[in-house]
């Protein structure tokens, strides 16, 4: 680590978890994450006011757990970056004023940044500067992309993305048909572990011959494993609850791949990169690595810790303007709920 | 003694700068929902103006609402950042203490009503024996189920003229004003006044149904 290198701090607030992470360059110093997972659970999903609730009041303290781990003060820190968008307008607008009132209070610049973007630099903290161009397979509970990334700074194109359900969503969904709890990502994740993914034959969105290459459709398998697991219950018999979960976990990741592996050799992209919470999933990594290695295309994989949500992604991602001499952003940004994946920067 | 006010608490997001003599600077502007933009700029705006520099603060005061949550939010984050990082106090203030007091009513006048827009047909309000003293609230309601009592009485603010034929009569100011809640932050400070804490009042529990049982997709 270089002591020239710039120390950010990263703000994130875009969904259920307040992330605030701390890194020096490409040296991950901090990863601090409150999560109010836990209040949304009865819900069956997140709920925007009580994120945004949460999110005020585990600010303060989680950038203190923050420069605490990292072993810097608040003078220390050269830059802010914040998520700006996309996610949940009420819960970007805490992160936003708080990255605010830090710059402007310690005199600093502050990045507002793209949360997709982030995710995808986030591995620079794992495994050194991206590779240029590279593809991104970005999957959570909010997100289903494909992205071509030249230069994740300011160049993000959008492939593909679902055109309905998130991935991480259609894991949440099965698991409350499966009677699971929320969320269900880890649930389904473990449940599928003692199951046979070839027991059941669930239907492979937009995988026909003239469906969108590179878009995802999730919403037709989800009700097919609600149909599959109603019709054995009517019957009388008991539903196999981990051969269910395999098989719907591999539905879901066989098309993430091989829409991954196609987007790479179609554009010439030896990179491969995976980001989003849903790539905490251990059998999407197992099979991405697979088919990487068989189509000759590199596979670069956060830990998983890194994959979800959290600050640390954008103060990475916030270095790296920096570094890149990027100009900050102004004191009027706004929270965009909606910011496209190609505006990298507000 | 340097303190910066400011509330987000209606659709004013308004800044105010007090030396502790006087109010020095201020920026309002009224947007209902570009507070989280406008605000850092407005406190830029008035240091700029008054040609003082951010290290000066000795505190801020914030309007704690009651308030539409999400601009009382930007206000409370944005209080909490600045005295984290300056290392300097944040002081709460019910923002209806804040539109009573810029009133500037004696007691003489009899009790008032001070009311802000809740959305939803809805007032938040509280009762005022003066300009300084509260005695009821804040609360919550639609403005034709307060308690005749209340609801008989002269009002003040934009939730008064909202529903104007619930009070006996309604007047400006309309919005809060950060002047107001910083010269009766300001007051406080020197008499010792309680403050409370920068916690926003909320006073609603946030719209959530546990749902209900699991609906099947597949007709019986």
């Amino acid at each position: 680590m270089a002591a020239d290198e710039p120390l950010v701090l990263g703000i994130e607030t875009s969904c259920d978890e307040t992330g605030v992470g701390i890194v020096r360059g490409t040296t991950l110093l901090a990863d601090a994450v409150a999560s109010s997972v836990d209040e949304h659970a009865r819900f069956g999903g997140v709920v925007p006011e009580v994120a945004s609730r949460a999110h005020l009041e585990a600010m303060v303290p989680t950038v203190h757990r923050a420069l605490k781990d990292a072993g810097v003060t608040m003078a220390d820190i050269d830059a802010i970056a914040v998520t700006s968008g996309p996610g949940l307008a009420g819960a970007l607008l805490v992160g936003v004023a708080a990255a605010k009132g830090y710059a402007m209070a310690l005199d600093k610049p502050v990045y507002g940044v793209n949360h997709l973007a982030a995710h995808v630099c986030v591995d620079q903290l794992e495994h050194g500067r991206l590779p240029e161009p590279c593809m991104a397979l970005l999957v959570s509970g909010g997100h289903s992309s494909l992205l071509l990334v030249p230069d994740v700074t300011s160049d993000v194109r959008p492939l593909g993305s679902t055109i309905d359900d998130a991935a991480g969503e259609a894991f949440d969904k099965v698991a409350r048909v499966l009677g699971l709890g929320f969320p269900g990502g880890p649930i389904i994740d473990r449940a599928a572990r003692d199951g046979d993914a070839d027991a059941i034959a669930f239907p492979r969105g937009l995988t026909g011959p003239r469906d969108a290459a590179y878009d995802f459709s999730f919403s037709g398998l989800k009700t097919a494993v609600a149909r599959w697991v109603e019709a054995r219950e009517r019957a009388g018999h008991p539903v196999p609850v981990a051969d269910v979960a395999a098989s719907f976990q591999e539905a879901v990741v066989d098309v993430l791949t091989r829409k991954a592996i196609r987007a790479c050799r179609e554009n010439g992209v030896e990179h491969l990169l995976l980001g989003g919470g849903v790539a905490a999933n251990s059998r999407l990594r197992a099979l991405a690595a697979e088919r990487c290695e068989a189509a000759g295309v590199s596979l670069r994989v956060p830990r998983p810790k890194l994959c979800t949500d959290n600050g640390a992604m954008v103060a990475a991602l916030g270095a790296e303007m920096v570094w890149r001499d990027r100009a900050p952003s102004m004191l009027d940004i706004p929270a965009d709920s909606s910011m496209p994946v190609t505006v990298t920067q507000a | 003694m340097l303190l910066l006010a400011f509330d987000t608490a209606t659709p004013a997001v308004t800044v105010a700068l007090h030396d502790g003599s006087r109010v020095v600077s201020g920026c309002t502007q009224i947007d209902a929902r570009r507070h989280g933009e406008l605000l850092v700029p407005g406190i830029v705006t008035a240091l700029a103006d008054a040609g003082r520099d951010r290290a000066e603060l000795s505190d801020i005061a914030v309007g704690v609402g009651p308030g539409p949550y999400t601009g009382l939010r930007v206000g409370l984050m944005t209080a909490r950042a600045l005295g984290d990082a300056l290392g300097i106090p944040v002081h709460g203030v019910c923002t209806l203490d804040a539109l009573a007091y810029a009133t500037g009513r004696t007691a003489d006048q009899g009790p008032f009503v001070a009311a802000t827009d809740a959305r939803r047909k809805e007032v938040y309000w509280a009762r005022y024996a003066d300009a300084r003293t509260r005695l009821e609230g804040p609360g919550v309601d639609r403005a034709a189920d307060i308690a005749d009592g209340v609801a008989g009485l002269p009002a003040f603010g934009a939730g008064a003229a909202l529903y104007a034929e619930s009070f006996a009569s309604v007047a400006g100011p309309e919005h809060v004003d950060a002047a107001a809640l910083a010269e009766l932050a300001v007051e406080r400070l020197k008499n010792g006044g309680e403050f409370l804490p920068p916690e926003p009042l909320y006073l609603r529990r946030p719209d959530a149904k546990v749902p209900a049982n699991y609906k099947p997709v597949t007709p019986n």
